[in-house]
């Protein structure tokens, strides 16, 4: 298998490293080689967030690089236009379609992009869903990240079983159900 | 290492990874600070019961602590960024001289790239300074193994061991394969003037052992397996270590490569050989030309910084393109707004912010969250240096122009920040007949760095309930007549304070308390809500620039009760009273 290349892009404090941990977990449950790179620190604070995950026969670098990623999951749309061209040709954006301005917005210093879905969807297989309210339906908004990575999970060569157990040893013990409620919900869409 | 079992693979954390190769390697002390990208090595460390682990109030006395438990007997280990190394150098470089008793290792995190940091220093070059030797590992197996032959190491050559990692090892997770730990045997104090007492006589005799060792060191260097050459294609040769050598893999996997595990003192035979060997040598490091300089020192002929950057990270492509020539295929990166980190909502520092603001207040910044102070909309901070510096840069603006001059100026610090050097540079204030005011912003936690306990919190690493540092009691202790304590959202007190302390002709300390709303102990009051009927969209509710509220494409003013903290910042700005607090569970 050639090395699969995932990136998971958003908004610090938006729960990327829990995410990252999941997907950490199934390369490893799946007998992969796997490397992850995240941010911690400064960025967390409401910044931009990237984290990579590299899994494969094996892996050596732990980034993916422009034109290079399989699947883009994004929490947040404008951060999937920014790191769109990271895709390969023919790759596919799992977008939640939320919005949340960045400061240089909210102080008029600069606009947020209208149309970024349409946008992205003229070059890119996309796909986007409404997490938040998905989440609110469930009961706790907190679950978004895991709706959308349920979503995801239907461009990546892992069975549902696998998702599933992989979420139940990830997440604090109190939120495993809430958990996989919030994944097949995104996964049966 | 002998006799090693793997137990199982996990997946690890660089930093995890360190922890673990401490741990097995029968470390039973650990001192440190936190810091990006370094704080995740104590944080695991903790996690083993074997281990005495402590947050110290800052990297010197970590590393004197780490020192101390070394020439008693024991493994030992602290941990800090690279701008923590500079508050350890003092006792780093004497801790040289004197070697160890137990194996004594420093990890070193670097941060090319700048993700969390105020600069993008190379470690390498204080440890070659001070003579200490450096491992670097490549990937999370290596960051646990490399810690184990650090210890190793460290016994063997008598000296202190630095283990250099940088953001991108230390933040990335890879599979680790599990060992036992061994505890070493405890070895009976002795005392030892010659050794352990650094003053003119045994400074000098150790100076000599300092240096045979440096070179006895670097002739083994040539023959450590850490060390490694692999030829394949001999056109190419490349040296490399650290993360680099994971991008020369990528860009360049049939070159011949010699990977150095230890970094320094360098293996000056192993590398004329490899060198002799092939036809193009490239040297390929991130940061400084450390390596680069000493090859070509030796009259080798090399190439490294002439087509590669000494700034920020490195990849694949960026060698692609600098030794082969090849550009990527990729789209053009769209244009979008920046989005730069932020204060959270419900953050308290944006309430003192706010008010600082009002008042046209410049601040002297500090290290931490609230340095974000420094950027729109808030832009209260003028000047940022390092940890502890707000109080004594302040000191030295009044000295050079005079207290009028500092009429409308404050000093801003963490209550981690202050307990870690801000406290000298207020005993400064004090001893030199300074009349600043100091703002203490008391989030009861080391916020930045993902929350940490110190001194003043109530809680160790360990996680037991200990003494609390009294800030306000201990700058009374001083003997600064006006010190205060103020609610950070109380902005009305905060402002009238402000105004008669800064223009008053002593000293004053202002702590304004309010927990980080980040904090898991932390309880949201509610959410805010905005009344349409009320509200004139003024916008001074935007003005302290909090990310939950917002006007819509309307020009309606809106809350997201999703990031809300209720912290009523905005509806005390408000004039209209169009803003009120829904409380929690009504």
């Amino acid at each position: 298998m050639t090395t699969k290349n995932i990136m998971i892009v958003g908004v610090g404090g938006q729960g990327t490293l829990l995410t990252s941990r999941i997907l950490g977990g199934l390369a490893v449950h799946a007998g992969y080689d796997v490397k992850l790179s995240e941010v911690h620190g400064m960025a967390q604070r409401g910044g931009s967030v990237v984290t990579y995950v590299r899994y494969g026969e094996k892996v050596s670098e732990p980034i993916v690089e422009e034109g290079q990623a399989d699947v883009l999951i994004a929490f947040e749309k404008l951060e999937a236009k920014r790191y769109a061209h990271f895709l390969k040709k023919d790759g596919v954006i799992i977008v939640n379609d939320q919005r949340i301005d960045p400061i240089t917005v909210v102080t008029g210093a600069d606009k947020y992009p209208e149309n970024i879905i349409e946008e992205l969807s003229a070059k890119y297989k996309v796909y986007s869903i409404d997490a938040m309210a998905k989440a609110k339906e469930i009961g706790n908004t907190k679950t978004f990240n895991v709706v959308v990575l349920g979503m995801a999970a239907r461009h990546m060569n892992y069975t549902e079983e696998d998702w599933l157990t992989v979420i139940e040893n990830t997440v604090p013990p109190k939120t495993i159900e809430i958990n996989k409620k919030a994944f097949e919900a995104g996964y049966r869409i | 290492m002998k006799g090693e079992l793997t137990l199982e693979k996990k997946i690890m954390l660089g930093n995890e990874a360190i922890a673990r190769g401490a741990y097995e390697a029968g470390v039973k002390v650990s001192a440190a600070y936190p810091g990006t990208p370094s704080t995740e090595v104590s944080e695991n460390l903790v996690k083993y019961n074997e281990i005495y682990a402590e947050w110290s109030p800052n990297e010197k006395v970590a590393m004197e602590v780490a020192v101390g438990a070394s020439i008693a007997g024991v493994r030992s280990m602290v941990a800090m960024k690279h701008v923590g190394v500079n508050v350890a150098a003092d006792p780093l470089y004497t801790a040289s001289y004197i070697g160890v008793g137990g194996g004594l290792v420093m990890i070193a995190a670097d941060d090319p790239g700048l993700y969390s940091s105020q600069n993008e220093q190379d470690t390498r070059r204080v440890a070659r300074a001070a003579a200490v030797p450096v491992l670097e590992p490549s990937d999370s197996e290596e960051a646990r193994r490399f810690t184990k032959l650090a210890f190793e190491l460290s016994e063997e050559y008598d000296t202190p061991v630095i283990l250099r990692t940088t953001t991108r090892l230390s933040h990335s997770q890879g599979l680790v394969n599990l060992e036992e730990r061994v505890e070493p045997d405890d070895k009976p104090y002795e005392r030892n003037f010659m050794k352990n007492v650094m003053m003119p006589g045994p400074a000098k005799k150790r100076h000599i052992y300092v240096e045979s060792r440096m070179n006895k060191m670097a002739e083994d260097a040539c023959s450590m397996d850490i060390n490694k050459v692999s030829y394949d294609d001999t056109s190419i040769g490349v040296i490399s270590s650290g993360i680099p050598y994971q991008y020369v893999k990528e860009a360049l996997p049939h070159a011949s490569v010699l990977k150095l595990g230890l970094v320094n003192p360098l293996p000056k035979k192993l590398i004329e050989k490899f060198a002799s060997k092939v036809d193009k040598l490239y040297i390929i490091e991130e940061l400084e030309p450390v390596i680069e300089e000493q090859v070509k020192s030796w009259g080798i002929e090399a190439t490294g910084k002439e087509i590669l950057t000494i700034q920020g990270e490195y990849s694949a492509n960026m060698l692609r393109k600098a030794i082969l020539g090849e550009e990527c295929e990729a789209e053009e990166p769209a244009e979008v707004p920046n989005r730069p980190p932020i204060l959270c909502p419900g953050c308290p520092h944006r309430s003192v912010f706010s008010v600082l603001k009002k008042l046209k207040i410049h601040a002297s910044g500090d290290i931490g969250c609230y340095t974000l102070g420094a950027v729109a909309p808030l832009n209260v901070i003028d000047t940022t240096l390092c940890m502890g510096a707000s109080i004594s840069m302040l000191h030295g603006m009044e000295k050079a122009k005079g207290k009028d001059f500092i009429k409308n100026w404050v000093a801003v610090i963490g209550d981690s920040t202050f307990l870690h050097t801000g406290v000298n540079s207020l005993m400064n204030m004090v001893y030199n007949k300074a009349t600043g005011t100091v703002v203490i912003l008391d989030n009861s936690t080391t916020g930045m760095t993902g929350h940490q306990d110190h001194a003043a919190t109530g809680k160790t690493l360990m996680g037991e309930t200990t003494y609390i540092i009294d800030i306000y009691k201990l700058c009374k202790a001083m003997g600064i007549e006006h010190v205060y304590e103020i609610d950070a959202f109380d902005i009305d007190e905060l402002e009238r304070v402000l105004k008669e302390e800064t223009q008053r002709d002593a000293i004053s300390v202002i702590i304004t308390k309010s927990p980080c709303a980040l904090l898991k102990s932390y309880v949201p009051k509610g959410k805010c809500v905005v009344d349409d009927e009320k509200c004139r969209r003024c916008g001074a509710c935007l003005v302290p620039g909090c990310p939950a509220i917002k006007k819509n494409s309307e020009g309606r003013i809106v809350i997201d009760d999703t990031m809300c903290n209720g912290c009523s910042l905005c509806m005390k700005k408000c004039p209209f009273d169009a803003i009120s607090l829904e409380k929690a569970g009504v």
